[in-house]
């Protein structure tokens, strides 16, 4: 029923991937990037109509498995994947022309974000735990030389770093899927069904505890390092601050998403066989902290993109204690906080991406007054800022305070350490953003316009939601929040 | 009762076996290093020789010499004697088998060691202290080690008597113990660090920046530098029986089991010849290390014997 | 009778390989030399093929036997050829990493396996057959190779412990659960070549940048 869009979604990008590979540096590889990357999203489109439909449906001899939450992913992916390929194209050129690029860099970069797209889409369809891994593992092979693309020293270690200590979480991801297979073999018995999410799903009441209990804890460890919870999360501000900024985008936007829904998909298997509220207090735990230092460090950064890499470790920190909370209020909102800060912060770094190249620096104290030279980047960059700090009537605001009120009756201690650090990111992050936008400016004029269309499109579908949520859209989260428990 | 008598008999023979057999092993593992570096060997009973040669001479003591270091060698002797006499190597039930405890048998070794560094420091030569404290450092890595190996063999067959441990592990049927593989790997590290065997020591030499056990016993002539050069015979024949005790005790003689005697003699013969070979080929093919090393080569042998213990524990064969 | 004194035998035959692949990675850890340590990291990848060999035989599954020849292909002969290509084309071959302090480092690592056995143990005691401990030796290699990626200093010898803590989770795959079905367990092994392949263009760059395969050069960002 839904092989034929399942198809398309995993084809174009894959064949994109194949043909920018394979056609090298044409002029137009930006353009078939982005076309790709439209029809990606089309197919997405038609898929989640007919899933939202018809409910959960396996694909493939069950090798894939599409229900409304992870549809609801698969759609975000490949709309930010879209409008990111939107703005790599004058990005692209206007890093090209300040000779910080070479064409091959630039060959490289066009497969390896289709090829990326088709990884993360992997992880996210996947019904098997084991091909989850290896399309996960897949994504980070695919994006660790786009962060080294500038090849500076900086940007070298970035990506050594993020290879590193991604490997080594990924491998623990590894041994936490070797024991739930160890578990589910007991139950299913020898061969590929036993890996297979649904099947697991329907015996998981019967899976041995304490097997899932280690098996969650590494799963949780290992992706959560691609998550960045801290204490894990080292890699995450230097890959995103070095690494080109189209990358930071959908690094922020997207792969931390899909290292979280593989995280779930076992909570749910975990929940189902302890009975207990173990993994999501463990969820909760790394997400608590997670928000809580990640806004303590936030104050310290002197370099633009890192600053928004930790707002990044705080949001995913804050969805994680979300989704830990668990409940229908609080995983709706750990939906619609997932949804909105993929927009936002692929927003925020499309706007810093092109503040920094009319700055000629990321050294903050060094940019000054954007809005004097290019008005749009710096509202861009504004009203960003505005939405990620939750102010309403931005849809952040809207989540944040949904996950904040269910905290308040479900776990009162939690509010004032979530308030506290809310507000220690809001003056940090508000502190540095608002000299760099207005006062006097040095910076100059750029060689081509700047891609506006996906920053103010994003932010202006932040805004909608924060002041209205279509029926047909609250649904299909709800159905999403019930699946996750 | 009435196997009381040859069993005191089967002692005594062993006692006696043990301390005029120890010249005759180092006369082969000397041996067997001469022919393996292409030197025409100086026989095996040159050992015996150099005893004679030794005692037939008159002892010259250093002024500053207190009673120590005249007892010294009497206690290292004896000490050596009796770790050698009780280990079992022909059978397992003599007289003196409630003594032969693994930890008691670490103790005795410690003893001597101790009268011996000692002794070297009481001379107050720099060299003496300068021995003394090298070995003190490496008995002070090679012990623990040695405990852990004896754990391993010991948590097997659930006793530290070593004539059980000999039971257990030659009389029941055959198994592969990982455990023990990495005991007995540990073992050979420390019996070579103890018995001041390349690559912690040379036996052979008298070069001041490297020797150790030489070093000690500078100041001794006579009856007794005899005594202590028999006492280290003694020593390496005791470790090895207590190796071969311990990882390949198959044909040793039963409880009261006579007849196997003749046939139990010959197999501690054979592997006696096998491990002296063994030793002398180790000693030719490693290198002398640099004394700073020593506590990396002692701590992989600790490092090994803790793992045997561990895997002991989780494979529990 | 006799058929019980057969498993017995493979399982204490399975045994003694696990404990050889523990000593191995230790062997490893207190390994100076880059060139030895890719032969040791051979080695390792022999008793794990040995091992599946074994256990393939022993628990008669087909599929086993791919996975054990596709350990053979990957891990003994193509992995260390290619690293042993890159130390000449890098000429690395005769670099000594100066390790600090390995008796220390050791500690940590029998620290690190005592409490590997220990996380292990509760699942020891559900596992039957020939399972049993193995899964607490896999986790132990797949922890030490994590604390030699950080203890070392050159990017290769970091390259040898991500490899090798592979290996440690295969064999827990092989020795626990019998193998993971083939085809996730194709995907690992297309992951593992394609990394190695992409260190590989890394040791290249990181060469050109910073003049040698020493990453305390790349120490600088940090948050001050």
């Amino acid at each position: 029923m839904i092989d034929q869009e399942l198809t398309a979604l995993l084809l174009y990008p894959l064949l994109g991937g194949l043909l920018l590979a394979l056609l090298g540096a044409k002029k137009w590889a930006a353009e078939l990037n982005s076309l790709m990357s439209f029809c990606t999203f089309a197919a997405s489109v038609l898929l989640a109509i007919g899933v939202v439909d018809s409910g959960p449906q396996v694909a493939f001899s069950e090798q894939f498995f599409i229900d409304q939450f992870n549809v609801f992913l698969v759609m975000l992916t490949t709309f930010v994947a879209f409008t990111t390929s939107l703005f790599s194209r004058p990005y692209m050129r206007i890093e090209q022309e300040h000779g910080k690029l070479s064409t091959p860099m630039l060959h490289l970069y066009y497969s390896m974000y289709q090829l990326f797209t088709f990884t993360m889409l992997v992880a996210l369809t996947a019904n098997n735990m084991g091909i989850i891994w290896v399309a996960m593992e897949a994504a980070t092979l695919t994006t660790v030389l786009l962060v080294s693309l500038y090849r500076t020293p900086a940007s070298l270690e970035a990506a050594w770093k993020y290879f590193i200590l991604c490997g080594v979480g990924i491998a623990l991801a590894l041994f936490g899927t070797i024991l739930l297979y160890f578990a589910a073999e007991r139950v299913l018995g020898q061969g590929g069904d036993a890996l297979l999410w649904t099947h697991l799903n329907q015996v998981k009441t019967e899976l041995e505890p304490t097997v899932l209990k280690l098996a969650f804890v590494f799963l949780l460890v290992g992706y959560g390092t691609k998550i960045g919870l801290v204490p894990l999360h080292s890699w995450l501000p230097d890959a995103h601050a070095e690494g080109p900024t189209p990358i930071s985008a959908v690094l922020s936007g997207l792969l931390l998403n899909v290292a979280l829904c593989a995280v779930m998909r076992s909570k749910v298997l975990v929940d189902g066989s302890l009975g207990t509220h173990f993994a999501g207090n463990l969820m909760m735990g790394f997400g608590l902290l997670s928000v809580v230092v990640a806004s303590l460090f936030l104050s310290r950064q002197k370099d633009l993109k890192r600053m928004f890499a930790y707002s990044s470790v705080e949001h995913m920190g804050l969805i994680t204690f979300a989704f830990g909370m668990g409940g229908p209020v609080a995983s709706f909102a750990a939906l619609l906080h997932m949804t909105m800060h993929s927009l936002t912060k692929s927003a925020i770094f499309f706007a810093v991406g092109h503040a920094v190249q009319t700055a000629g620096t990321q050294q903050m104290a060094n940019i000054r007054g954007i809005l004097q030279i290019s008005p749009t980047i710096g509202w861009g960059l504004l009203l960003g800022t505005f939405a990620i700090l939750g102010m309403p009537p931005f849809g952040v605001f809207a989540s944040e305070f949904l996950i904040i009120s269910t905290a308040m009756h479900a776990y009162p201690w939690t509010t004032p350490f979530l308030l506290v650090a809310l507000g220690i990111a809001f003056s940090a992050i508000f502190g540095k953003i608002q000299p760099i936008v207005f006062g006097e400016t040095t910076a100059k004029r750029l060689p081509h316009s700047p891609a506006l269309l996906p920053v103010f499109s994003h932010l202006l579908l932040v805004l909608i939601f924060g002041l209205y949520m279509p029926l047909y859209l609250a649904n299909w989260y709800r159905q999403a929040a019930a699946l996750l428990g | 009762m009435e196997n009381l008598l040859p069993g005191i008999l089967l002692q005594l023979f062993q006692s006696l076996l043990v301390v005029m057999a120890a010249p005759l092993l180092t006369g082969w593992v000397v041996m067997c290093r001469a022919w393996l570096q292409n030197r025409s060997a100086a026989g095996l009973f040159q050992p015996y020789r150099l005893l004679q040669k030794l005692f037939s001479k008159n002892a010259v003591i250093a002024d500053n010499a207190s009673v120590l270091f005249r007892v010294t060698p009497y206690i290292l002797f004896g000490c050596m004697w009796l770790a050698a006499a009780i280990i079992p190597i022909l059978a397992v039930d003599l007289p003196f088998s409630p003594a032969a405890d693994v930890i008691a048998l670490v103790g005795v070794f410690a003893l001597a060691r101790m009268f011996i560094a000692l002794a070297a420091m009481d001379i107050g030569t720099a060299f003496g202290s300068l021995g003394a404290r090298r070995e003190m450092l490496v008995s002070f890595l090679a012990e623990p080690a040695l405990i852990m190996v004896l754990f391993t063999a010991s948590t097997i067959s659930h006793s530290t008597q070593l004539p059980r441990i000999v039971d257990t592990l030659a009389h029941q049927h055959f198994a592969l113990y990982p455990s023990l593989a990495f005991a007995a790997l540990a073992f050979v590290m420390v019996l070579l660090a103890e018995n001041a065997r390349i690559p912690i020591d040379n036996p052979s030499t008298h070069l001041e920046l490297t020797m150790i056990h030489e070093a000690m016993i500078l100041e001794y002539s006579a009856r007794h530098l005899a005594l202590i050069e028999w006492a280290s015979s003694l020593k390496l024949f005791a470790y090895i029986s207590l190796g071969i005790a311990l990882f390949i005790p198959h044909g040793i003689a039963g409880a009261g089991d006579w007849g196997a005697l003749p046939l139990a003699m010959l197999a501690l013969l054979l592997k006696m010849i096998v491990a002296g070979a063994g030793l002398a080929l180790l000693e030719t093919i490693l290198a002398k290390m640099r004394i700073f090393r020593a506590p990396e080569y002692l701590g992989t042998a600790f490092l090994l014997a803790v793992l045997g213990l561990l895997i002991h524990f989780l494979l529990g064969t | 009778m006799m058929g019980a004194q057969t498993i017995s035998l493979t399982v204490q035959f399975v045994n003694l390989l696990a404990a050889l692949l523990l000593l191995i990675v230790f062997a490893m850890l207190s390994q100076r030399r880059i060139l030895s340590l890719i032969n040791l990291f051979a080695w390792q990848g022999l008793v794990l093929s040995v091992s599946t060999f074994v256990v393939a035989y022993s628990t008669d599954q087909p599929h086993l036997y791919y996975s054990a020849w596709l350990t053979l292909l990957l891990k003994v002969i193509a992995l260390p050829w290619l690293l042993h290509r890159l130390i000449r084309k890098l000429n690395v071959k005769w670099d000594v990493e100066t390790l600090i302090n390995i008796p220390t480092t050791m500690l940590v690592g029998i620290a690190l396996v005592i409490f590997a056995f220990n996380l292990a143990a509760p699942i020891s005691q559900l596992s039957e057959g020939i399972t049993r401990g193995l899964i607490g030796i896999a986790l132990a290699s797949v922890l030490l190779s994590l604390l030699m990626m950080l203890t070392r200093r050159k990017a290769i010898s970091q390259v040898v412990g991500f490899l090798s803590m592979e290996n440690g989770l295969f064999f827990a795959a092989t020795s626990s659960t019998h193998g993971m079905p083939l085809v996730v367990e194709l995907g690992i092994a297309l992951d593992v070549l394609v990394a190695t392949f992409i260190f590989g263009i890394f040791f290249f760059q990181i060469r050109e940048t910073f003049d040698n395969l020493d990453i305390t050069h790349m120490e600088k960002l940090k948050d001050d």
